[in-house]
């Protein structure tokens, strides 16, 4: 039979024809409204990758995170490698800042290596940060994990860093790997490596 | 608008960035639709935030900003409304 339904009598299709036809448009309209809905309405999601445990580096992906969460997306953040640092309950309260390798330091390189700079520069930036009333780390923690962040430790990192599950917050998620964090990052909206 | 008409106050004085979006965001799932919220910031910022904040939320309309000087701090309110 002709595709082409303005052609002659003969190619005329049938009222079976019409009502299938009419059947596959409507099942086709409710499959796009529901992508469609899906699309505008469902929930965003963001995924961060944390992999530094200095003190500056521990704040953007926890600021991001949280913020995301108040607009309403589904955020995980993973964290590999140093960035484990940063749930970790006790470590997390003491990380560091480096003084050497930025430039924007007060103090040249030379200096900067110098035993005890590290701990120098850290206590000036903690003052800083408690002079601008900027949140703590662990303050930082409690909110994204209250609004439903998914704070992960990467469990082979875990293991090559010699910790233990009980070293982390209550809340975050072990047992988890590249394999489970390639799929959030498959079907997120935003990923960023920190 | 005054402070009579919103149903709750959250104060986010003193609380620097992201936290006054953060806290706006927990008080305002409180309030019931057709009530405002008024948040009450001393951090500049959350000007520019509050109102991307409500923007992107469908629920929030963002009735007013207002400016104001309390004893010599900068103080920010906001007035979010729950549309829908």
């Amino acid at each position: 039979m002709s595709t082409d339904i303005t052609a002659g009598s003969d190619a005329d299709p049938s009222v079976d024809d019409l009502a299938e036809l009419q059947a596959r448009i409507e099942e086709l309209e409710a499959e796009l409204s529901e992508v469609r809905d899906e699309v505008e309405n469902g929930p965003k999601k963001m995924v961060i990758i944390a992999t530094k445990g200095t003190l500056d580096m521990a704040y953007p992906p926890l600021i991001l995170a949280s913020t995301a969460a108040a607009f309403g997306y589904d955020v995980t953040v993973f964290h590999t490698f140093w960035g484990l640092e940063i749930l970790h309950e006790r470590k997390s309260k003491n990380l560091k800042l480096s003084s050497v390798g930025n430039p924007n330091m007060p103090v040249p390189n030379a200096i900067a290596a110098l035993p005890g700079m590290d701990r120098m520069t850290t206590r000036m930036m903690r003052n800083k940060i408690a002079d601008n009333e900027v949140a703590s780390i662990e303050e930082l923690i409690d909110v994204s994990l209250e609004s439903g962040v998914d704070l992960q430790a990467c469990q082979m990192t875990i293991d090559l860093l010699g910790y233990d599950e009980d070293d982390f917050y209550d809340g975050v998620t072990t047992g988890v790997g590249a394999a489970s964090a390639f799929q959030d990052m498959v079907e997120a909206d935003i990923q960023l490596l920190v | 608008m005054s402070t009579e008409t919103a149903a709750k106050t959250v104060d986010v004085k003193g609380q620097n960035c992201p936290m006054p979006v953060i806290k706006t965001k927990g008080a305002f799932d409180e309030v019931s639709v057709g009530e405002t919220l008024e948040v009450v910031a001393t951090d500049s910022g959350s000007l520019s935030d509050i109102k991307g904040w409500a923007e992107s939320t469908a629920e929030a309309d963002l009735l007013d900003q207002t400016e104001t000087t309390e004893g010599g701090e900068d103080v920010y309110k906001h007035y979010i409304k729950k549309v829908e």
